[in-house]
């Protein structure tokens, strides 16, 4: 498959070495203390390594070109995903993909609808990681499509929204502020 | 058994309830353990006609790499697997089966999200990508040239002891309860060295670590713990990594939740927030019953538990035994643990063996005459922060039951009169 591309510019590419020089003498001195190594490492062009990258950050920073809507992700759901996420990503061996229940109830499923703070995540993981007997098989269109559904049976976009990486992003979940940072602030 | 210096009376005198006798007992003196125990297990005479057959054939020849023998094949793994996808599962320590702080590599309990890859280090290479002056990528023999240091420490899954938060006492062999937990030398290159050498822009305040498996499994790092004590590891226990814990080369963060510790580690990307990855938002995340989930719990807090006896052990009858367990805790050194036998009211300070390393196994062991009176063991410990593992009712009251990760509440196996020893919640 092709390598995916950023389709945002990189928030950091071409330091000039004073700035760099500048910058990192703020690093506190215990944060330079590793020993020196042989400095064997092989240089790469700034495009070279982000186009090696997979991760796709809330922001959008790693989106790829591309999109999908709910409707072409149902066919696709039903084709790849339903055997072990069940029926409308519920009641399969593997997670539970939908449902809205409170989260302060006694043992409640912890789905994409309640839980997921970030809709990022979905095209993160399904691109990296789904399915499991196929991982990296997915078109980009597709991992759009896919995530496009599992937001629209959990309530959260219309059938017809389309997903790409201006729209995805945008999307705020109904448990973005669920949770508390136990790291850094005042440690766990 | 050789003559012992005669056991002075006061010394055999319990010192907490249940029969638990002073820790410094087994190291000063030899104890009787029963009137002519050494001798009466004699099986054969040595010099007669009934020597066994393996005196008196030769033995097996030399083996190119050693197994266990064929009676401890109860010391193994236990594999708890997708059906449906065999590669997504954990297989689980034995604690109960072994001694010292050490775990041997076969023994290492697994989390592996889709399957042990199968890595060509010649084809492999480590990429260091985003927020750094100079991306850079590795081969596996480039690094092998770095210089080193070797560091032993636990890894422990965050999911480690997680049946604990169910509503009823779960009924197994303390490792396949508690043995997501595992300790060894770990030796390879700080990662701060092959950090400096891309250099960190100011802003790259988070390092999302990737593996090389088919689930490429991405979760983000903190970068000072990064340039703090986190190790590019190679080696374990003395010999290159198995496949199964990360070859040919993994993170180490010594006291920090084991899903950070990136096996067949692929690719480092300097960034200024997390990722937010799957397994750092949908899994790994407490869920708290006011409906808020604690995020970023890396460190993993103080826990022990009393390995001998424990359940599928029987005791053989009234007697002097020793108790045997391991502490452990992600903030430092093990300073003191403390077991009970009479079901939490009183507290008896265990021997704590040598030497005491940071975030890694203590084994403590304590002397105790069992009356054969049934009653309730325990052990807690503390850390060299002062922290106190916590009893159960006192955790869940805090968390709530729903939490899943981070179970460390204080073990309780309870001893019954025939002997057996099963798991409560007392």
């Amino acid at each position: 498959m092709s390598m995916p591309r950023h389709s945002k510019p990189l928030i950091f590419s071409q330091p000039s070495a004073l700035a760099f020089a500048l910058a990192t003498a703020l690093l506190s001195p215990s944060l330079m203390a590793a020993p020196e190594g042989p400095k064997l490492g092989h240089p790469l062009s700034q495009e070279e390594a982000s186009s090696q990258s997979m991760n796709v950050f809330p922001d959008g920073q790693g989106l790829p070109q591309g999109k999908g809507t709910a409707i072409e992700g149902k066919d696709l759901y039903d084709a790849r995903c339903v055997s072990c996420h069940g029926l409308k990503g519920s009641g399969g061996s593997a997670e539970e993909l939908q449902g809205r229940s409170p989260l302060a109830g006694d043992h409640p499923d912890k789905t994409v609808g309640n839980y997921w703070p970030y809709a990022t995540t979905l095209f993160d993981f399904i691109r990296r990681a789904m399915p499991l007997n196929a991982p990296r098989s997915l078109t980009d269109d597709q991992v759009y499509a896919l995530t496009a559904y599992l937001l629209n049976i959990n309530g959260i976009i219309d059938e017809t929204k389309e997903l790409n990486a201006k729209s995805l992003p945008e999307i705020k979940m109904p448990n973005r502020e669920g949770f508390v940072k136990v790291w850094p602030e005042g440690g766990s | 058994m050789k003559n012992s210096v005669p056991v002075e009376q006061k010394s055999l005198e319990p010192i907490a309830g249940g029969g638990l006798l002073d820790r410094r007992l087994f190291l000063k003196q030899s104890l009787a353990m029963g009137a002519g125990a050494g001798f009466a297990l004699s099986g054969y005479d040595a010099t007669g006609a009934d020597l066994p057959p393996w005196m008196r054939t030769p033995g097996e020849p030399f083996s190119n790499y050693g197994q266990p023998s064929s009676h401890e094949a109860e010391a193994i793994r236990w594999v708890s697997a997708n059906v449906g996808a065999p590669g997504n599962g954990i297989s689980w320590t034995p604690l109960h089966k072994l001694e010292g702080t050490i775990t041997p590599n076969g023994l290492h309990f697994e989390r592996h999200h889709n399957g042990v890859p199968k890595i060509d280090p010649t084809q492999h290479r480590l990429t260091l990508s985003g927020l750094v002056r100079s991306p850079l990528n590795f081969s596996v023999e480039d690094l092998l040239r770095y210089p080193m240091v070797s560091r032993t420490c636990f890894v422990e899954c965050g999911g480690n002891s997680n049946a604990g938060w169910h509503e009823e006492p779960i009924q197994t062999p303390a490792g396949y309860f508690h043995g997501l937990v595992s300790c060894s030398e770990w030796t390879g290159v700080p990662l701060g060295t092959i950090l400096e050498e891309a250099g960190i822009h100011p802003d790259g305040k988070w390092l999302i670590a990737e593996g090389a498996d088919a689930a490429t499994m991405n979760i983000s790092i903190p970068i000072e713990k990064a340039m703090d004590d986190t190790i590019l590891a190679f080696y374990q226990n003395g010999e290159r990594l198995r496949p199964e814990n990360g070859y040919p080369l993994r993170l180490i963060l010594p006291g920090w939740e084991a899903v950070l510790n990136v096996k067949w580690l692929r690719q480092l990307e300097v960034a200024k927030e997390p990722v937010m990855a799957r397994n750092e938002t949908s899994k790994y995340t407490e869920l708290q019953s006011s409906g808020k989930a604690r995020q970023f719990t890396f460190v993993m807090e103080a826990k022990s538990l009393i390995t001998a006896p424990s359940p599928g052990y029987r005791m053989k009858g009234a007697g002097l035994y020793q108790i045997s367990g391991l502490a452990w805790s992600g903030r430092g050194k093990i300073k003191r643990v403390e077991v009970s036998a009479d079901g939490g009211k009183t507290w008896a300070e265990a021997a704590l063996q040598e030497p005491i390393l940071s975030k890694s196994f203590t084994r403590f062991r304590l002397p105790w005459r069992w009356d054969g009176s049934p009653l309730i063991l325990k052990s807690r410990a503390i850390d060299e922060t002062g922290y106190q593992q916590p009893e159960r009712s006192v955790l869940v009251n805090e968390r709530g039951r729903n939490g899943y990760f981070h179970y460390n509440a204080i073990v309780s196996w309870a001893v019954a009169q025939d002997g057996s020893i099963s798991h409560v919640y007392a």
